[in-house]
């Protein structure tokens, strides 16, 4: 497709920040054409929970004023960039998807989002996800489930569901999400866009709406994997309001990027190919490592041996964390607060109305792995394992740059499918919950379709802060092949389109 | 590992969680089975193995103590389900 007649809610960040340079585009045609993708795919797919069309339009306006006189503030100035709804925006409704925090107005921003600010990028909305993060589809939010684009009666993945959808639709160019224990490779492999889970401390916190805090970490969707080396580097870097966050340098990540991979290390887990796995997925994952070897990378064989072991580890560790962190939701200070006598009326009152389903039973089970005589059993226990599951990993950095998997044992399944049993929901993220236990930085690229012409995503996993790595194999592989150029099929997603029904697929091929 | 009833009314009391009789009896079910299937940690020696603390260490970082505003008073106030004047309003505490 020749450039000029491209819609604008198609371009990559990198292209689209070109185009605003040379001013053959404007930041306000760009918003434009993206509010215009909403309009008419929001109906089916819910991805948003909040549109700041108002406040996109005044940043798209003044990042234009700074284009006109030629002194944009980054490559980032004048992109609409949506934000997953569990990071808190000055000014700008911030529900974690929550009943508890329907009505909830920031007074400030994240340190992630005043970041976007500073760099001008525009902030067009915020997006649907799991409440409070905690699901594996985004049908765990209060206000809705979102459909994933590529087939209508699929999940797009959780929990940073929305921002993936709307970067997979073109409602916007770039996205950001946080990731737990898969909440933004899982969505990002779903719905066939590139997603990257920085290193534990990459990236800052602050202002995220804590969910498990050892393990919660922000980072990018973009349509490519250039676009989300840019918005890493955007984001990344130490943050005084975050003691968690690395006193580390940040690389010039789009350095990184090179069509070749000649030299790199490249393990393959053989306990990540199980088992049950949807055929396709493997075969796709399989052909992508082939790529790579002709890309000039050396492959071999590794073993993570407590890998059966991490989903145990994790619903102990998160649910325990999460808590902790939700005990701040009582109805007092802010939020939802129920009609009540006494204060620990208001407390249990408040808290039964605003968290859904999920939530309370992750406060639960992380409250009873907390109580007395359960605490060395459970907790402590898990967190043990967790050291297992980190030497596992030291051991195969010893001989390997980065490790490549499926993302996921299967493609996006079915609206439903997995609501009924906690537990076999729990298991969408067999995959990418050991990242999280040892703090490592992971990706997923699209590696194919299947039969169904839904996407397949190929996880990238590097040691801690190597995130250089990771983005160089996720480059080379790119430039190889042409999967991140396969978009969903607009009339799908439109109002007036054909319905969702088991079988749709996205554009082929 | 079964869990009874009364430990779920137990554990919803400690996390100031009030629940319906349908959802303590969906958490007897449900619970049991997510306890039921962590117990396979059991089956790992982890005798010797320290418990993970953070994930890399990068030290405790220390900053200089400089005086600063806390986000405005009444920004944190307007988001308050109920206030009086510069205070949260909450129900009586003592008689």
């Amino acid at each position: 497709m020749s450039a000029s007649n491209l819609d604008p809610s198609r371009l990559t960040i990198a292209a689209a920040a070109e185009r605003l340079r040379r001013r053959e585009l404007s930041a306000g045609e760009i918003l434009e054409a993206c509010l215009a993708r909403i309009a008419a795919t929001e109906p089916r797919l819910r991805a948003f929970l909040t549109v700041s069309g108002e406040l996109a339009r005044s940043q798209a306006r003044e990042a234009d004023e700074r284009l006109r006189r030629g002194e944009p503030r980054s490559v980032l100035d004048g992109i609409p960039i949506a934000l997953k709804d569990v990071f808190v925006t000055r000014g700008v409704r911030t529900t974690a998807a929550s009943r508890i925090l329907e009505n909830f107005v920031p007074p400030y921003d994240a340190t992630t989002v005043a970041r976007l600010r500073e760099r001008g990028a525009v902030l067009i909305g915020k997006t649907n996800c799991d409440e409070f993060a905690m699901g594996s589809s985004t049908e765990n939010s209060a206000f809705g489930p979102t459909r994933n684009p590529w087939s209508l009666d699929r999940v797009p993945g959780g929990s940073s569901g929305g921002s993936a959808v709307a970067v997979a639709a073109g409602q916007c160019l770039g996205a950001l999400g946080t990731d737990t224990g898969g909440s933004i490779r899982l969505p990002a492999a779903y719905c066939g866009v590139v997603g990257l889970k920085p290193t534990y401390g990459r990236v800052s916190r602050q202002g995220i709406v804590a969910y498990a805090s050892s393990l919660d970490q922000v980072g990018p969707f973009g349509a490519d994997v250039r676009d989300a080396a840019i918005l890493l580097e955007a984001l990344a870097g130490h943050d005084p309001l975050d003691s968690t966050s690395a006193p580390l340098p940040v690389p010039r990540y789009q350095d990184a990027l090179r069509p070749e991979a000649d030299g790199l290390r490249v393990g393959v887990p053989r306990e990540y190919f199980q088992e049950g796995m949807q055929p396709e997925v493997e075969s796709g994952v399989r052909e992508a490592i082939a790529v790579l070897e002709s890309l000039g990378a050396a492959v071999e064989m590794v073993s993570l041996p407590h890998t059966p072991y991490a989903v145990a580890a994790y619903y102990l560790v998160a649910t325990a964390e999460a808590s902790s962190n939700l005990a701040r939701y009582d109805g007092i200070r802010y939020g939802r607060r129920a009609a009540a006598k006494t204060l620990l009326e208001t407390y249990r009152r408040s808290r039964e109305q605003g968290f859904g389903a999920e939530v309370k039973r992750r406060i639960m089970l992380g409250t009873y792995a907390l109580s007395a005589g359960y605490y060395d059993a459970y907790y402590v226990k898990a967190q043990k394992v967790r050291t297992l599951i980190r030497r596992d990993f030291d051991r195969a950095f010893e001989q390997c740059d980065v490790l490549v998997a499926p993302t996921a044992p299967t493609t996006a399944f079915r609206l439903g499918e997995k609501t009924a049993d906690p537990l076999t929901m729990y298991l969408s993220d067999v995959l990418t919950i050991s990242v999280n236990l040892a703090g490592l930085p992971g990706m997923s690229i699209p590696c194919g379709v299947d039969g169904g012409g839904l996407p397949i995503g190929l996880q990238l996993i590097g040691k801690p802060f190597g995130e250089e790595s990771l983005l160089r194999a996720a480059y080379a592989y790119e430039q190889a092949t042409d999967w991140h150029e396969l978009r969903p099929d607009p009339a799908l997603c439109a109002a007036q389109g054909p319905a969702g029904g088991p079988g749709d697929g996205g554009a082929r091929r | 590992m079964s869990i009874r009833r009364e430990d779920v009314r137990y554990v919803a009391d400690l996390a100031r969680l009030e629940l319906s009789a349908a959802e303590e009896e969906a958490l007897v079910a449900e619970l049991g089975a997510i306890l039921g299937y962590v117990e396979k940690l059991a089956e790992l020696d982890t005798e010797g193995v320290p418990a993970t603390a953070h994930v890399h260490d990068v030290g405790t970082p220390l900053r200089d103590d400089v005086i600063g505003n806390a986000p405005n008073v009444e920004a944190l106030l307007d988001n308050a389900p109920e206030r009086w004047e510069g205070f949260f309003r909450v129900p009586k505490i003592i008689e």
